[in-house]
């Protein structure tokens, strides 16, 4: 029988882990009898003692177009057909920190998320939503800054208190430079704003969450499963580096820092990767910062089913896969659940796609039975032994990471992205050769023409809507108060203090995204990219 | 900016500049179809994300391109291919072969070509098609 295992044809996971056809009792690792119960440190089987039997996983599908009222309407239609929580997509020039009215933003308003040039736009997106009972995530990056400073202002001017209010924001900046390429600033000043936005939230939002790290969109550039982890691990650590540097403690701020990670392709890598990463997060939070606080040391997360598993070819293939990655996800504890929608790989998704998601994740959630016990999968000796070696996989990557010089400065000369860039193409090769099995794609084509998809339709008048709403808010706001507010953030900027306040004062003065971003750039610069191969 | 110089010894490589017009931040398949084209022997320059249409018209001239190749995500290759056309027009550059690749929907490709786009590789296309395409089509006539 041994000599027939042998004989097997061989599995290797992308993360480079081989995997044997059979596993049994002398597999498991012996540290497993460290992992304790649920809800325990190193929290290898999920960070709250009860998990789904207590709270459900929250579902927060990604979301937004047009101006801040079609938004809002959308999110209505979301919250009503069970979405928990609210995820929000800018458009383009919102995220690179430009406002409606700039020459590099025609034909890009409102086309991939939500116009947001001032207050008055997230007043209106958010209208009538009680921010108690849905919490928002903001997909933010370069221009968080004045994108957190508007929706605390919103909040703040409808009574729901800071010192109360949750939600996230993704503001996880170093990920941008990497994959996604919404920058702004220089590497360094980057840093700093995070580490900004880390300091104010500690201590004016405590239950607010300013940062979400993103494997994601490093996967999705190119990056494997393990790589995804280890990069991530690695800049919540440069974060954490950054803020504690400043002399707060990281029992502080570490409970603020969240994940946002990414599942496609085999399952069980994706549920070792999960495991893995939150007993190693746990471990680095106590050993090498000295975390008291359980919250610190707790890595809670998003984790949805991502776009680069889904094709353009035989899109309803979609569904069937996105129904096996929010399995992954559950089966992995993860805290919130998004998954991209059928249609998602070539427009914005219709109503149709975008409800299609949230029954994938209410039938497993009420009728498979994934909220029935925590970690259904520990013990397994399959599932122990390959979170065991992935974890050694990950702190290998890190390790690496580290003796060259650390994650900040591999960004900030382009390594990184070289690295990622390569494993992309090899992978896009392997996929062109067939040695990556895509069903539909490179196996099990179809010959005739795929069905028609429908289109998101892009308005070109609503575009023009929103520049002329943006001309409106800069004609009838106190001029005198935009400069001399605009005046401060740069002072503060400049002179090395939190420009948190000051962007939360010109925001509330109707000071536009890109003037605010604009006032930074006067001070740090706009970044220039390392274009490497 | 990166240049690959093609093989010694053998004709001329095709120059092809590759660029990220408008604001779209996603350059994955922008920076594996550059290493395709530096595989195959091209010279190649890409110009990075959030190039003004004058900023690609620049470029091309700078990299005497026999083809401009721009890579559209956001869904606003139409806007965007026409503003890129004019300014290689004024820059001089309209000889190049202009070739636009992303997330675009067949029933726009009619109008690309209007615009004056030579060739649209979509989401499926692979990098062998891409590839030689450029090899047969690239290389300047005139």
């Amino acid at each position: 029988m041994s000599s027939e295992r042998e004989h097997a044809s061989p599995v290797t996971w992308d993360s480079g882990i081989a995997i044997k056809p059979v596993y049994g009792p002398g597999d498991a690792p012996k540290s497993v009898d460290g992992d304790g119960e649920p809800g325990e440190f190193p929290y290898t089987r999920g960070i709250h003692p009860l998990m789904y039997r207590k709270r459900p996983w929250t579902i927060r599908q990604y979301s937004g177009f047009g101006t801040a009222a079609e938004t809002h309407e959308r999110f209505l239609y979301l919250i009503k057909h069970g979405n928990t929580g609210l995820n929000v997509a800018f458009d383009l020039p919102t995220q690179c920190g430009l406002d409606s009215d700039d020459a590099m933003a025609d034909g890009e308003v409102g086309r991939v998320g939500m116009a947001v040039d001032t207050l008055a736009d997230m007043e209106e997106a958010f209208d009538g939503i009680d921010l108690n009972q849905i919490t928002v995530s903001l997909t933010i990056n370069g221009a968080a800054v004045p994108i957190m400073a508007m929706y605390f202002a919103m909040a703040d001017k409808r009574g729901f208190p800071l010192r109360e209010l949750r939600g996230t924001a993704q503001n996880d900046i170093l990920k941008e430079f990497i994959g996604r390429g919404t920058w702004i600033f220089p590497v360094e000043p980057s840093l700093r704003l995070v580490g900004d936005t880390i300091e104010f939230c500690a201590r004016e939002v405590p239950h607010y969450s300013p940062v979400s790290v993103c494997g994601y969109h490093i996967r999705e550039s190119g990056a494997t499963p393990a790589q995804e982890m280890a990069y991530g691990l690695a800049i919540a650590c440069a974060y954490v580096e950054h803020v504690r540097a400043r002399g707060l403690d990281v029992d502080e701020f570490a409970q603020g820092i969240s994940f946002n990670f990414d599942i496609f392709g085999n399952l069980w890598e994706q549920v070792a990767k999960f495991r893995a990463g939150r007993r190693l997060w746990a471990k680095i939070m106590k050993e090498r910062y000295a975390a008291k606080n359980a919250r610190a040391m707790q890595l809670r997360m998003i984790a949805g089913g991502g776009g680069g598993g889904l094709t353009v070819e035989q899109p309803l293939n979609n569904l069937v896969r996105s129904a096996y990655y929010a399995l992954a996800s559950a089966l992995s504890g993860t805290q919130t659940m998004a998954l991209c929608s059928y249609d998602e790989a070539y427009t914005i998704p219709s109503e149709q796609a975008a409800r299609l998601s949230l029954r994938t994740m209410q039938i497993l959630m009420h009728e498979v039975g994934a909220c029935d016990t925590v970690d259904p999968l520990a013990g397994s000796y399959f599932v122990e032994a390959t979170t065991s070696e992935m974890e050694a996989k990950i702190r290998a990557i890190m390790g690496n990471l580290d003796a060259e010089g650390g994650i900040v400065r591999a960004i900030a000369d382009g390594r990184a992205q070289a690295d990622v860039n390569r494993q992309a193409y090899e992978r896009q090769r392997r996929i062109d050769r067939g040695e990556i099995k895509r069903v539909g794609v490179n196996c099990f084509a179809d010959d005739e023409a795929e069905p028609d998809v429908e289109f998101h339709p892009y308005r070109r008048e609503k575009a023009d809507e929103q520049v002329a709403r943006l001309g409106k808010v800069r004609a009838t706001r106190d001029a005198a108060k935009v400069a001399q507010t605009l005046d401060a953030l740069t002072r503060a900027a400049r002179e090395g203090r939190n420009v948190m306040p000051a962007a939360m004062d010109a925001v509330k003065a109707y000071a536009s995204v890109g003037e605010v971003c604009g006032a930074l750039k006067t001070v740090f610069g706009t970044y220039k990219e390392p274009v490497r191969f | 900016m990166t240049t690959s110089s093609g093989a010694v010894g053998v004709a001329e490589p095709i120059r092809v500049l590759v660029a990220k017009p408008g604001v779209d931040g996603h350059d994955v398949g922008a920076k594996l179809i550059c290493r395709a084209l530096m595989e195959a022997g091209m010279s190649v320059v890409y110009t990075g994300l959030r190039q003004s249409p004058e900023a690609i018209a620049t470029a091309a001239r700078d990299h005497c391109a026999d083809v401009v190749g721009l890579s559209i995500m956001s869904g606003a290759h139409l806007p965007l291919c026409e503003k890129v056309a004019a300014s290689l027009k004024q820059a001089g550059m309209d000889h190049a072969k202009l070739i636009v690749g992303g997330v675009i929907p067949a029933r726009d490709h009619d109008a690309l070509a209007k615009l004056g786009a030579s060739a649209v590789f979509g989401v499926s296309a692979t990098l062998d098609e891409i590839v030689k395409w450029v090899e047969h089509n690239g290389r300047r006539t005139s």
